[in-house]
């Protein structure tokens, strides 16, 4: 009897041993010979319904990836549920993508809260969840989340480019910071007080908070100018970075004027607050924006815009959402493809987690994607750029945060 | 007096006096088959399943409470998802910050919630009707606002984290099934106590207030008093829901509990039949599981799928499930004429 089991077992390991030789197929639930199945959520509805579009713009981009044959051979399967930026929504759906549908992973779920709400169960369970769609720079933590992780740029590591940009150009700099009093904000802060490091004592001469349902940031603005700085960090969200700039041109106050890419859009923000106000801002940028002259014959732009026009007609072509997604889903396809015919989860992990100088067609010029074991943020460079008063002009190099 | 008589005779209280003894059986086995089935179905479905049915069942604890204001009573809140997530808070902020066991958070965000409504009662006893929603509309607006100020409490947007509660005493059970069982129990719990409350001297007061304020008074019920109490132990009840969804979610944030909840739980004791003990199941199990086939049916327009379900759920149905099922049974036992007397 005994003999029968050893025997048994010994095949076994030899039959283990020959196919790891041999580079057979291994799969976790979700991968097979014809389909890699892939989790999302996103809002569809609800408040932050403007984001939906990054997830119809991900799926068009997975049916252009299939019809071009899939990735060695196998399709995508993307599927997608609304949780209307609904935490407890966001739960039942990725359990529902986890247990259910059995995917091999979770990919760009959007949202902070969201996301936050799910960390916890999806590093218990294992599952890879790549590339979320959120700035904070809490989802770079290998060692204690180690299946989660981030791709855009971090509010940190923004918030030290300015830093940096400040420290080498304006030495008389005297800085007023106005920022959200909450994560968001903090996070941003934090970076920018990293980037000065023990400068930030002497160069910061003002910081004053809001609160998301405050109504107005004006007094803020007024103390700021009072304070004497003329240098002015801006991290609010649209509504009130809109109000600052207006606040700031009336009453005459022109601090060199850097303001976080959350509110960089000039539809949403700089046009409401006038554009003449605006002029002379300074942001920062990692994706080509489609409407910017600079990129009119840029072959990547022009692929960009056939592929929205033949998979995602129905989708805004000057909406910078539809840039990030192709560029996200992009980076995806790249791991994916190099899981090779080893797709299980812990696999996926080890190549998002060793993606070494990849350059995307709508990422800025120069700047590369680098992940390892201990490096959880992908993208962690920038390039500033400066208002004119009818579209942004990037100047100088690609910025580093580290 | 004569209006009061036709007062309480519309109302679907006297009910249960005027069944007949082969209905009361019936019910009490229907009740019997449905609660055994409860107990059996977790052990023969998924992880996410259950996880989805105990949501219904938190959901179906709200809905008792709100139920008890708007369906008996008669005072519409548009503001329940605010003692929601009171509750959810209360549970997050014992069990993460002061390190509380879970079970103590259900009756404390219970007693918090009762304060809260009973306090929230007493202006509100000045308005009626469409004016009484407003009111409560603008608690839904304001508490997930508010409950951003206090960021060294509730984590401000980012919200709490909890852990899962492991499963006590060595039961067979996983985790997903503990709290389905425990939420199983506090929901009959619930209704046991809700059915209780009803039926009794206090229930016909709450019933009487709605149905004719002026006579109820003249009977010598107080009815300022009634109505703060009727409002505070709704919002107990809702409270306690929201702890139990906490500590199931695993997660509390004020995106969690904007005003869209308010007026899901509306749309469940609507759908589910206002009056109705039961009807908060039915309404609960609408509000759970008929959005997520409406986005099966179509990615494109859920919520006009969504709508489309409501309407005709409210013309083939206009008691609400509850009622529906309650004239069914009738016309059943009853070969049609008792329908006529309802």
């Amino acid at each position: 009897m005994v003999r029968r089991w050893g025997g048994l077992a010994l095949v076994l390991v030899l039959g283990l041993a020959v196919g790891v030789a041999t580079g057979a197929k291994q799969y976790d639930p979700g991968a097979s010979d014809t389909e890699i199945k892939i989790g999302n959520t996103n809002p569809y509805s609800g408040p932050a319904s403007s984001y939906g579009t990054i997830g119809r713009a991900l799926a068009a981009y997975f049916k252009m990836v299939n019809e071009k044959g899939g990735i060695h051979g196998r399709k995508i399967t993307f599927i997608s549920y609304d949780d209307g930026y609904s935490p407890p929504k966001t739960v039942e759906q990725v359990r529902r993508l986890v247990e259910r549908d059995q995917v091999l992973l979770l990919f760009n779920t959007l949202g902070t809260p969201t996301n936050t709400a799910i960390w916890e169960y999806v590093n218990r369970r294992k599952i890879p969840h790549l590339f979320v769609a959120t700035g904070a720079t809490k989802w770079g933590d290998p060692e204690g989340h180690p299946w989660t992780m981030g791709w855009q740029p971090n509010y940190q590591s923004e918030g030290r480019i300015y830093a940096k940009y400040i420290l080498q150009h304006l030495p008389q700099a005297r800085i007023g910071i106005l920022y959200q009093n909450d994560d968001y904000g903090k996070d941003y802060v934090k970076g920018f007080k990293d980037g000065l490091g023990d400068k930030a004592a002497d160069l910061i001469v003002l910081e004053q908070s809001y609160e998301v349902t405050d109504p107005t940031v004006e007094s803020q603005i007024i103390n700021l100018k009072n304070s004497g700085a003329n240098v002015f960090f801006n991290v609010t969200i649209p509504k009130f970075a809109a109000q600052a700039i207006r606040k700031a041109a009336e009453i005459g106050w022109q601090p060199v004027h850097f303001l976080n890419s959350v509110s960089n859009s000039i539809e949403a923000v700089l046009r409401p607050a006038g554009l003449d106000n605006a002029r002379g801002i300074i942001s920062a940028f990692y994706l080509k924006d489609p409407d910017d002259p600079q990129w009119q014959d840029d072959p990547a732009v022009q692929e960009w815009r056939a592929w929205m026009r033949r998979y995602y007609p129905e989708g805004n072509i000057h909406d910078v959402f539809n840039v990030y997604a192709y560029s996200v889903a992009q980076t995806l396809v790249h791991v994916l493809e190099r899981c090779g015919d080893t797709l299980t989860r812990a696999n996926v992990m080890r190549q998002a987690a060793s993606i070494k100088d990849l350059t995307l067609p709508m990422l800025l010029p120069g700047i590369t994607i680098n992940t390892s074991p201990t490096d959880f943020y992908p993208i962690e460079q920038l390039q500033l750029g400066r208002f004119d008063g009818t579209k942004w002009v990037l100047f100088g190099e690609v910025l580093a945060a580290r | 007096m004569a209006k009061l008589d036709e007062a309480l005779v519309s109302s679907k209280l006297r009910y249960p006096w005027r069944a007949s003894r082969v209905l009361g059986y019936g019910k009490g086995m229907a009740g019997g088959l449905l609660f055994a089935a409860a107990v059996v179905v977790p052990f023969f479905l998924s992880n996410y399943q259950v996880f989805q049915l105990t949501l219904a069942y938190v959901y179906a604890i709200a809905l008792l409470g709100l139920n008890l204001l708007t369906g008996y009573n008669g005072q519409i809140s548009l503001g329940h998802g605010a003692f929601y997530a009171i509750g959810a808070y209360t549970a997050a902020i014992m069990m993460e910050r002061w390190q509380i066991p879970y079970g103590w958070t259900l009756p404390a965000a219970g007693v918090i919630c009762l304060g809260v409504g009973w306090l929230f009662g007493i202006p509100a006893l000045r308005l009626e009707g469409l004016y009484l929603a407003l009111a409560t509309f603008t608690l839904a607006l304001a508490v997930p606002q508010l409950l951003k100020y206090f960021e060294a409490w509730t984590g401000g947007v980012q919200g709490i984290v909890l852990m899962k509660p492991e499963v006590p005493w060595g039961l067979p059970v996983n985790q997903d099934q503990w709290l389905y069982f425990l939420t199983l129990g506090v929901l009959l719990l619930a209704m046991l106590l809700g059915r209780n409350l009803l039926h009794g001297r206090v229930g016909r007061a709450i019933v009487a207030i709605r149905d004719h304020p002026v006579a109820a008074a003249t009977m010598g019920i107080h009815v300022p008093l009634y109505k703060a109490l009727t409002f505070g132990v709704s919002a107990m009840y809702t409270g306690v829901a929201g702890a139990l969804g906490a500590i199931v979610i695993q997660f509390v944030a004020p995106d969690s509990f904007n005003v869209f909840l308010s007026i899901s739980f509306l749309v469940g004791i609507i759908v589910g039949g206002l009056a109705s003990i039961s009807g908060a199941i039915f309404g609960a199990l609408f509000i759970q599981f008929v959005p997520n086939y409406a986005q099966d049916l179509s990615k494109a327009a859920p919520w006009a799928i969504y709508g489309v379900f409501l309407i005709l759920c409210m013309y083939v149905m206009p008691t609400g499930i509850a009622g529906f099922l309650r004239r069914l049974t009738r016309r059943w036992q009853v070969g049609g004429t008792a329908d006529r007397a309802v």
